[in-house]
């Protein structure tokens, strides 16, 4: 069992501008629990002497950094690196902090999703996380709170809940930027349309699924997979 | 922000992103930071194809490093050349920029670094220009 990171370094005050972890980020932190000897496993690039380390992690939106800071204890604080992206600059400022409470350097970047990061990550990214803002609100209520750049961002996810999903699924973010046999977690809940999604990233290429679902409260969160084929014979 | 993250930046305004202009972004004015980190020579040997070499050879000029060979290390082959990974673990992983800009070398837009945080947002207006 893998502990949760410590984040007793996080305060109320830290709260009210930055998600604090809840059942979605469990659930998360569950399903890549669950798949950390599939992640550790994948190979790296064109490396000729791979040792599976040299690992890029990316994490979009990081909020507190818990689930980066988890994923450290999986592939080694020290064995990968962890890029954090948060549009909420107090998010920066807490992924930053819950690296050095857990002894890992989470490399926090202010920025919108990937913008920034697109050009150079093309086939490079072996870890890609995101636990996107997915309630379903009022159109103009998400775009609003993306434009805030505050915590309403966390969760404010347009009418369907899924506004900056259908932004990387749609410009073909997740197979561009993944490297073979690199994997994609999406944190949804029942109104996303889990398995629409899931058919979505199949029709670009991507093996998806569904790895975990689970009641929690009102919410009905799923935790969907995506892994970009090597190009060789897979076997898993 | 350290050079391993610097060398995976590029400027985003569109009028930069069909052009290669838009990288490295240069650095000005910029307040540096040395921070031991533990080797580990097995990352660096399995990251180092995701690094674009000139770019980092060049920003490591920029902030007086000049140890790096302008030529790439041959990725085909196994790379055991030990002071090469010191070299390069000091460079990617131990210099962190506190303060300071980065400057598109394309359209001359200036990010800014704050508390070693690299803030690439761009405005509406600046994406479109």
């Amino acid at each position: 069992m893998i502990p949760t990171p410590s984040l007793s370094h996080l305060t109320k005050e830290d709260y009210r501008k930055v998600y604090e972890p809840a059942e979605d980020t469990f659930a998360l932190l569950d399903a890549l629990e669950e798949d950390a000897e599939r992640i550790t496993s994948q190979k790296v690039n064109r490396a000729p002497d791979s040792s599976g380390k040299g690992k890029l992690c990316v994490e979009i939106g990081s909020g507190s950094g818990c689930v980066s800071a988890f994923v450290s204890q999986i592939l080694g604080s020290s064995d990968a690196y962890y890029i954090c992206t948060d549009i909420n600059p107090e998010a920066n400022r807490c992924t930053d902090l819950t690296g050095k409470e857990n002894k890992v350097t989470l490399n926090a970047i202010r920025t919108s999703l990937l913008e920034s990061l697109t050009g150079r990550l093309e086939n490079k990214v072996d870890l890609l996380l995101f636990n996107p803002p997915y309630v379903p609100t009022e159109e103009e209520e998400e775009r609003m709170a993306q434009a805030e750049q505050s915590i309403q961002g966390s969760w404010a996810g347009g009418n369907t809940g899924t506004r900056l999903v259908d932004t990387i699924i749609d410009q073909g973010l997740v197979e561009t930027l993944l490297s073979p046999g690199g994997s994609f977690y999406l944190v949804a809940i029942k109104q996303n349309d889990p398995e629409a999604i899931v058919a979505r990233l199949n029709q670009r290429g991507l093996d998806s699924k569904v790895v975990l679902a689970r009641r929690a409260g009102r919410e009905h969160l799923h935790i969907i997979r995506s892994i970009k084929p090597t190009g060789e014979d897979d076997h898993q | 922000m350290r050079l391993l993250t610097h060398n995976l930046l590029a400027c985003h305004a569109r009028a930069c992103t069909t052009t290669s202009n838009n990288f490295p972004l240069i650095f000005k004015d910029v307040q540096v930071e040395l921070i031991q980190a533990e080797p580990n020579p097995d990352f660096i040997k399995g990251f180092l194809p995701k690094i674009e070499w000139n770019a980092l050879v060049k920003t490591a000029r920029s902030l007086g490093q000049d140890v790096l060979p302008e030529q790439s290390p041959d990725f085909s082959k196994p790379l055991n050349d030990e002071a090469l990974l010191n070299s390069l673990h000091h460079i990617l992983l131990e210099i962190h920029i506190m303060e300071g800009q980065m400057i598109c070398p394309n359209c001359s837009h200036i990010y800014q670094i704050r508390s070693g945080i690299p803030n690439m947002l761009l405005a509406e207006h600046e994406i479109n220009k």
